[in-house]
């Protein structure tokens, strides 16, 4: 009874796509093959590059430093497998850029045992102590975003946080990583509350899930340690639950406010594969090497949950899953926020929560057609901007009116708008577009 | 591998959709109205028939040929402008000269749609354009009825029907006067029964207040219809009429009668809700229709004529986009107000 109340729970308007999970949430998760030439961009987070600490030809075991964070806003890196270093060289990577890398062949006859490094005792270290392991265990939000993850637990000591969310919602279909994790890893995540708390000075900390995960429930509630204030809550399903903002919205019914961050409302939150990792590496002094993530889609064979080493090429995963021959698109993260790929021969890095592909079927294009003001974008948008008027404005090249007067900045680009649209018209696209315009606009003033 | 010669698609995320989409919404439209204008023709005979399809067909054609004048590719397949056609035949009198329809269409999707740049960028309902036009131009024809539910009317057409162009229409023996002239000129009152199931004489789609109740509720269960903007147009007029027939029950007419007389119920649901012409926002959407509620309750209370439906929408349709300036939603994060 209580459990079907909390279900109900969440943010104000939204959208309703296919979950489309049922073919991996049971899927659990297995180790996938190290690729002939694993490829590690330096820059695989929000921030910095980082800098390399190896020279090409030198050999490395699985789980060394093998570049090192740049400054405050940046993370360090380490090897995902035991081999040479080929070379560090340009290598594409997303958005088609290219951008330097590290290669590294990995041994055939190796044992790939991961390295240990100087383990950061809960019990010992400072909260300063386990930011700087957390970045130097090369810690990023694992849900999507990337960014560094001691950067956002670095809260102003002025604005006390008295609650830690783990953010374990996934609402993204498709995507069925956080899921298993959570039934996989308990401890882990545990685990990286307790160094969570500790960091930020929380009382306490909620594991926040959708509802179409109530085996999660049923998983965690036993095992939740006694000494460790945790509570597991249950959401509404509904896409973007799983925005930090919503989240926190449909938990402790708190606002996080127009252009700040959840610690304006006393709130930290983090993924739980982040939380998960941070447990699993820190008692150990590891560093982040391989990230579990989906490998699905209507175009994939093998469609599964995989523990995959950072670098690994998606041609080879693409390969080892076997694909579809009607593949016509694949994107990294979920369809709703995901990056569609111009190239196979990007590494999957530590922001790639999945890999999904698609086939002709999924991908039939649709005639742009004009606004009917049906203002269906209107009661979608979970941040109540007005992305019909945001369209005609960002049409009209009006990019300083969309920011300064209906909140431009704002839109985290989910897409509900785009998805919701009768006229198919790519609001998201033309946001993103006007965003970058407008900071090229105000860098060159 | 095969994917040898196969081509990546790039495309910006959302990768999904929901399948919304322009012409399903505007078929529905049609499919609400269809029942309402079956019921003009079973009310006033062959004459409705006629008059629907030239004001269906000179829309259409209108859109067609100036998407061909201006060289871009025809869009009546969108349904917008049959909505349009069907819309504008069901507010026009029965036996209007057919030659006026074929005018009023041409004139309403031409002026009120396609000179602004077509659909979505329409600032009025191009079917009441075209009825304001002959409003304005034929104010006789526009006020000449035939009586529901005549004895020949599936054998015969009244003599108006085929004026030759610019000729003064011919109306034989039996005319009819509306519920609301009746009451505005002679101080008589229709019987509510017979108005809310379309006994009446007046426009060919406004009689069957029930039908076009359904048409709404479908819609409105569909989400192609804000059915704020009805329900605030209908509260508006009902609480009027009921404030003041309590004060002078003389002179005033009740709710009742005020809601499902004339053009209102058909305006309230189909015209006003127009969505290209109304508010975006909820809030926005209230605030138009009480002031179509306001404007029509005024005109037909105080104003020369007896019906003011159509004026009504139409002012409000120009208000509408300074309603939308002034009434946005708030942002999630900021403050109220």
């Amino acid at each position: 009874m209580l459990r079907a109340l909390q279900a109900q729970r969440s943010f104000a308007h939204g959208v309703h796509p296919p979950q489309a999970k049922d073919e991996t949430r049971h899927l659990p998760i297995k180790q996938f093959p190290f690729a002939p030439v694993m490829i590690v961009p330096l820059s695989q987070h929000i921030g910095k590059p980082a800098v390399p600490v190896v020279r090409e030809g030198q050999e490395v075991s699985r789980g060394q430093l093998i570049a090192e964070a740049d400054g405050f806003m940046s993370v360090a890196m380490h090897a995902p497998a035991s081999g040479l270093v080929q070379r560090i060289a340009l290598a594409p990577g997303i958005g088609g850029r290219m951008a330097p890398a590290i290669f590294i062949k990995p041994f055939p006859g190796s044992s790939q045992e991961i390295s240990e490094g100087i383990p950061c005792g809960l019990d010992s270290a400072s909260p300063e102590d386990i930011l700087l392991a957390i970045q130097q265990a090369g810690i990023v939000g694992l849900g999507g975003a990337a960014f560094p993850t001691h950067v956002k637990l670095k809260v102003p000591e002025d604005k006390p946080v008295d609650t830690l969310i783990i953010n374990g919602v996934e609402c993204e279909p498709y995507l069925t990583t956080d899921h298993r994790v959570m039934l996989e890893q308990p401890g882990d995540i545990f685990m990286g509350i307790r160094y969570l708390l500790k960091v930020t000075g929380a009382a306490r900390a909620i594991i926040g899930v959708e509802a179409n995960k109530l085996d999660v429930v049923d998983a965690l509630q036993p095992v939740l340690p006694d000494d460790l204030p945790v509570t597991v809550e249950v959401v509404a399903v509904k896409y973007p639950q799983g925005a930090e903002k919503m989240l926190i919205r449909a938990l402790l019914a708190r606002e996080v406010p127009s252009g700040g961050l959840p610690s304006d409302v006393g709130v930290v939150s983090v993924n739980v594969a982040t939380a998960a990792e941070i447990g699993r590496l820190l008692p150990h002094g590891r560093g982040i090497q391989e990230r579990v993530i989906t490998i699905g889609g209507p175009a994939i064979r093998k469609k599964g949950n995989y523990r995959i080493p950072i670098g690994t090429p998606l041609r080879f995963a693409l390969e080892y899953a076997g694909m579809d021959e009607h593949l016509s698109r694949v994107f990294l993260g979920g369809p709703m926020m995901g990056q569609a790929l111009p190239s196979l021969d990007i590494p999957i890095t530590k922001g790639t929560s999945g890999f999904i592909a698609f086939t002709d079927a999924q991908t039939a294009a649709q005639a742009e057609y004009p606004c009917i003001r049906c203002a269906y974008c209107v009661d979608a948008c979970p941040l109540f901007l007005n992305p019909s008027q945001l369209g005609l404005l960002a049409r009209a090249g009006e990019f300083e009116r969309m920011a300064d007067e209906f909140n431009l900045m704002d839109c985290f680009e989910c897409g509900s708008c785009s998805y919701v649209c009768p006229s198919h018209i790519p609001l998201v696209q033309r946001f993103r577009s006007a965003k970058s315009q407008l900071r090229k606009r105000q860098a060159a003033s | 591998m095969s994917e040898r010669g196969r081509t990546l698609e790039i495309h910006t995320s959302p990768h999904l959709s929901s399948g919304a989409s322009v012409d399903v919404i505007m078929r529905n439209v049609v499919l609400a109205l269809l029942p309402v204008a079956g019921f003009a023709v079973y009310s006033f005979g062959l004459a409705a028939a006629l008059t629907m399809g030239v004001a269906v067909l000179s829309c259409v054609a209108t859109e067609h040929l100036l998407c061909r004048f201006a060289v871009t590719p025809t869009t009546v397949r969108d349904w917008s402008v049959t909505i349009t056609g069907l819309l504008y035949g069901l507010t026009l009198p029965p036996a209007l000269p057919l030659w006026m329809v074929a005018c009023g269409g041409f004139i309403g999707v031409a002026m009120g749609k396609c000179l602004f740049g077509g659909l979505g960028y329409n600032a009025f309902n191009p079917a009441l354009v075209a009825r304001a036009f002959l409003q304005a131009a034929f104010p006789a024809a526009m006020t000449s009825w035939v009586p529901a539910m005549a004895s020949e009317r599936f054998t015969s057409v009244p003599a108006s029907t085929f004026t030759v162009p610019f000729a003064a229409p011919v109306y034989d023996g039996v005319s009819s006067a509306t519920p609301l002239s009746l009451f505005k000129f002679d101080g008589q009152l229709t019987a509510g029964g017979d108005l809310l199931l379309g006994l009446t004489s007046g426009s060919a789609g406004e009689t069957c207040a029930l039908l076009i109740l359904a048409g709404g509720v479908y819609l409105a269960a569909r989400k192609m219809l804000n059915w704020r903007i009805p329900a605030a147009i209908l509260a508006t007029v009902a609480l009027m009429a009921w404030g003041f027939n309590v004060a002078d029950p003389q002179a005033y007419p009740p709710a009742s009668f005020m809601l499902f007389s004339g053009g209102l119920m058909l305006g309230a649901v189909f015209m006003a809700t127009d969505m290209v012409a109304s508010p975006i926002t909820n809030a926005g959407c209230v605030v138009y229709g009480v002031l179509i509620g306001l404007l029509v309750t005024v005109i037909r209370f105080w104003g020369g004529m007896p019906e003011g439906v159509m004026y009504a929408i139409l002012l409000a349709n120009a208000a509408s986009p300074h309603i939308d300036g002034l009434i946005q939603p708030r942002v999630f994060g900021t403050r109220r107000g």
